[in-house]
C-alpha cells in the first residue's frame, strides 16, 4: 500500500489532488482511498490531503502517519508545518518552488524533487498570480517522480474530472512532468 | 512578553485528563489570536459620504465588526469576515464588497 | 448501466436515496452531512432525480416534513448529525409511533461540550430507545446499499418503523472511495413503490396521531414490539436478497468475519471494523484463535445471533466508540444482557476513539492482544479507556 500526503492551503486545490491522484491509480485498477485531514476548512488555513493505493482492497481507515510520498504545494507553509513528519526513511518529497531540489534543505535525508508549479499554473491560466491553483501541476510532477501512475492516466482523468479549464489543467501536469528535477537527474 | 504571549500566561499546559478543568474553558480574549479577517475573500468598503449613520449595518453585523464613529460607518478589518451583510442592509447602499486581493 | 464512481460516504447516500427514488427530502444543514443534502439539491435541481427538495428551518423540522410526506404516502429521506439529531429526539419518536417508514442518514459526530465535529457513536447510540431501526456501516458501499436495504425493509407492512443508516463522520461521509452506483433498473426491481394502505388524502380523511387513552395506548405500543421482534429475519431476509441480485453482501445483522470456532471474538460497529479485519488477519498469522463480528444492525439488538456467535468463545473484546456515563459503554452492556443465562464468556469493554481519536492498527492490535491475554489471566477491568493521554504510552507502543 502506498500513503501519500499532500500539504497546501485551503483554495490551492490540495484536496483535489489527492482526488485526482486517487482517481488515477483506480483507472489502472487500483484500489484507493482519499480524504482531507477533516474538520472545519477555511480559505487561506493548512490544508492536509490524503491519498491511499493498494493492489489489494484497501480496508485501513485510520489517518496516514507514516506516508511514502509527500507533496508540498506551498512553501510557506514550512514555516508552521512540519510537512516530513511521519515520512518513511525512503519516502519521497515533491516540492512546489522554483529552486532546485539541493537548495531545500528540510533536515531530513529524503529525496527532494522540485517544480515551479505556481509559474506552471498562471502560465496556463489557473488561479491568479497571487493565488494560483498548483494541484495539476504538481501532479504531473508527482507522477515523474514517483511512477506512481501513468502520466497518460492522469492527463485523462484531468481532462474528465477537473472542475475547470480541463485543457489547461492537463497541460500544466504535463509541463510539470517535464520540468520536475531530482536531486541526481536521471 | 508580546502581547499573544500574555494571552496564554494563565492557560496551563495540560499533560492529561488531570490537569483538565472540569469542562472546555477558554481564556479571554481568544480573539487576540486568531484574527478573522484574514478568511475574507470580499471586503465591505463604506462610502462616508453615503452613510447616514444609521447603524444598521453594527446590528445586523453577525461578527460586530462595524461599528459608527462620527465620520460615519468604519470597518474593523482584523475580524471582518466579508459575509457582505451590511452591504446588503444599508439602507442607502453605502457600502459595496469589493475583492479582497485588490487591497492586500 | 451501473457505474463504479469513486465518492464519499456523503455522496453514497445521496445516490442511495436517489437510487431508492426517495420523493420528499427534508433536512437542514450540519457538519459533516451536508453534502448529503447538497448532492440531492443538486440531483433535483439538475432532473436526475424526481424529489421534492424542502429546506427546512430546523432538524426539528426535517423530521416533522418526513413524517408529515410519508403520511401522505411518500418515500420520505432525510439526513443529519450528533447536534441535529439530538434536536429530532421529539420526532424520532414520533416517526417510531406512527408506524412510518422515514429512512434518514446519520453521520456518526460527537456532542459537545467540547465542541467537535469528528467522529463518536454516541449520538446515534443516545437515541437508541426512539423505536428506530439503527443499522452502522463500514463503508461507502454499505451506506448505499443499507439506505436502500432500508426502505424495503420498513415499508414491509409488518414492519411500518424508520430506520437510520449510520455512517462515521469524515472516515466515511468525506472519505472518498470506490462504490458501484447500480442500475436504476435493477433498483426498481428490488425496491417496489411506497405504497401504504393507510395515508393522509383529501378524497378518503383520515386523522393520525390522536389520543391514546390509558385502557389502549399500551396495546398500541405492543404492536410496535411486535413489528420490531419480526425485524432481525426480515433484515436477514432482506439482505440475501439483496445478496442475490446485486451480488454483494452489506453483512445482515452481524457481519462475522473469520468467526469460526474463535476463542477471541473482537466486536465492532462503523469504520473500525474496516481497520481492525487488517489486525484480525495478522494476528491468526501469528497463530491466535481470534475474528471479529461487526455490529451492523444496533436495533433491533440481534439478541439470538449474539448467543449463537459467542458458543465456545472464552473472551470477548467489544470496541465501543461511546459511553454511556453512568453505564458504560452500550454495545458491550447490550451484549451481556443479550447472553445472560447462557454461555458467559470473559466480556471486556474497551472504549475508544472519542471525538474522533483515530484507532490506528497499532492501538487496535495492542486492544485484541489485550484481549488475547485475559484467557490466562482473567477479566482485570470491565471497562477500559483506550488511548487517553495519560495511557497513550501503553496502547500505541
Amino acid at each position: 500500500m502506498i500513503e501519500i500526503r499532500f500539504h497546501g492551503r485551503g483554495g490551492q486545490g490540495s484536496v483535489i489532488a489527492s482526488e485526482l491522484l486517487a482517481r488515477a491509480a483506480f483507472a489502472e485498477e487500483k484500489d484507493v482511498q482519499s480524504f482531507p485531514m477533516y474538520g472545519v476548512e477555511r480559505r487561506g488555513a493548512p490544508v492536509t490531503a490524503f491519498t491511499r493505493i493498494d493492489e489489494n482492497v484497501v480496508r485501513d481507515k485510520s489517518k496516514i502517519h507514516t506516508p511514502d510520498i509527500v507533496i508540498v504545494l506551498d512553501m510557506a507553509l514550512l514555516d508552521s508545518v512540519d510537512v516530513t513528519e511521519g515520512l518513511k526513511p525512503d519516502g519521497k518529497i515533491i516540492l512546489n518552488t522554483g529552486k532546485p531540489p539541493e537548495e531545500v534543505d528540510l533536515g531530513v535525508d529524503n529525496p527532494k524533487y522540485t517544480v515551479d508549479a505556481s509559474e506552471i499554473a498562471v502560465k496556463h491560466g489557473l488561479g491568479s498570480k497571487v493565488a494560483p491553483i498548483v494541484n495539476t501541476a504538481i501532479l504531473g510532477a508527482v507522477v515523474k517522480a514517483t511512477g506512481i501512475v501513468d502520466i497518460e492516466t492522469l492527463v485523462d482523468v484531468i481532462k474528465e474530472h477537473a472542475p475547470a479549464k480541463k485543457e489547461e489543467n492537463a497541460k500544466a501536469a504535463e509541463e510539470a512532468y517535464e520540468k520536475v528535477r531530482g536531486e541526481k537527474d536521471e | 512578553m508580546s502581547e499573544e504571549e500574555d494571552v496564554f500566561r494563565i492557560v496551563i499546559d495540560p499533560k492529561d485528563h488531570r490537569d483538565l478543568p472540569r469542562t472546555v474553558i477558554t481564556d479571554c480574549p481568544s480573539d487576540l489570536m486568531n484574527k478573522t479577517g484574514s478568511w475574507r475573500t470580499l471586503r465591505p468598503i463604506v462610502d462616508k459620504d453615503k452613510c447616514i449613520k444609521c447603524g444598521i449595518c453594527w446590528k445586523f453585523c453577525p461578527d460586530v465588526s462595524i461599528h459608527v464613529k462620527e465620520e460615519g460607518a468604519e470597518v474593523d478589518y482584523d475580524f471582518c469576515k466579508g459575509c457582505g451583510i451590511c452591504a446588503k442592509e444599508c439602507p442607502v447602499d453605502a457600502i459595496e464588497m469589493k475583492k479582497e486581493e485588490d487591497y492586500v | 448501466m451501473s457505474e463504479m464512481k469513486i465518492v464519499s460516504g456523503n455522496y453514497a447516500a445521496a445516490y442511495g436515496s436517489k437510487l431508492s427514488r426517495a420523493e420528499v427530502v427534508a433536512a437542514y444543514p450540519i457538519t459533516p452531512q451536508t453534502e448529503v443534502v447538497e448532492k440531492i439539491a443538486q440531483l433535483v435541481a439538475e432532473g436526475e432525480m424526481d424529489a421534492e427538495f424542502i429546506k427546512v428551518e430546523s432538524e426539528h423540522s426535517a423530521m416533522a416534513a418526513s413524517i408529515a410526506a410519508s403520511n401522505a404516502g411518500a418515500r420520505a429521506f432525510t439526513a443529519t448529525s450528533a447536534h441535529g439529531l439530538a434536536l429530532m429526539h421529539e420526532l424520532l419518536m414520533w416517526a417510531s409511533g406512527a408506524r412510518l417508514p422515514v429512512v434518514m442518514t446519520n453521520i456518526n459526530r460527537a456532542m459537545g461540550p467540547p465542541w467537535s465535529v469528528w467522529a463518536d457513536h454516541h449520538d446515534t447510540l443516545a437515541q437508541k430507545g426512539t423505536g428506530q431501526l439503527q443499522f452502522f456501516c463500514e463503508n461507502n458501499q454499505e451506506v448505499l446499499d443499507s439506505v436502500i436495504m432500508a426502505y424495503k425493509i420498513c415499508e414491509d407492512e409488518e414492519i411500518m418503523l424508520p430506520a437510520m443508516i449510520v455512517e462515521d463522520a469524515f472516515i466515511l461521509s468525506h472519505t472518498k472511495e470506490p462504490v458501484e452506483i447500480y442500475d436504476q433498473e435493477l433498483v426498481d426491481d428490488f425496491l417496489p413503490s411506497y405504497d401504504p394502505d393507510y395515508k393522509l388524502d383529501v378524497d378518503q380523511p383520515l386523522g393520525f396521531g390522536s389520543l391514546g387513552m390509558p385502557d389502549w395506548y399500551m396495546d398500541f405500543r405492543y404492536k410496535i414490539f411486535e413489528a420490531m421482534e419480526k425485524v432481525p429475519e426480515k433484515v436477514e431476509e432482506v439482505n440475501q436478497e439483496f445478496k442475490e441480485v446485486f451480488g454483494r453482501d452489506p453483512g445482515g445483522l452481524i457481519e462475522e468475519y473469520k468467526t469460526d470456532g474463535v476463542d477471541v471474538l473482537i466486536v465492532t460497529m462503523g469504520s473500525i471494523s474496516s481497520t481492525s479485519k487488517d489486525v484480525i488477519d495478522e494476528l491468526r498469522e501469528e497463530g491466535h484463535n481470534i475474528g471479529l463480528a461487526r455490529l451492523r444492525t444496533f436495533r433491533p439488538f440481534p439478541v439470538e445471533k449474539f448467543r449463537e456467535l459467542i458458543k465456545g468463545v472464552n473472551v470477548v473484546g467489544v470496541l465501543d466508540r461511546n459511553y454511556t456515563f453512568g453505564h458504560g459503554g452500550d454495545a458491550a452492556r447490550e451484549i451481556k444482557d443479550a447472553i445472560y443465562g447462557h454461555h458467559e464468556p470473559i466480556v471486556k469493554d474497551y472504549i475508544v476513539g472519542l471525538g474522533g481519536r483515530d484507532l490506528t492498527p497499532k492501538i487496535l492490535k495492542n486492544i485484541m492482544e489485550d484481549a488475547i491475554a485475559l484467557q490466562d489471566k482473567g477479566l482485570d477491568k470491565e471497562i477500559e479507556w483506550v488511548d487517553l493521554k495519560v495511557n497513550q504510552k501503553r496502547w500505541r507502543r
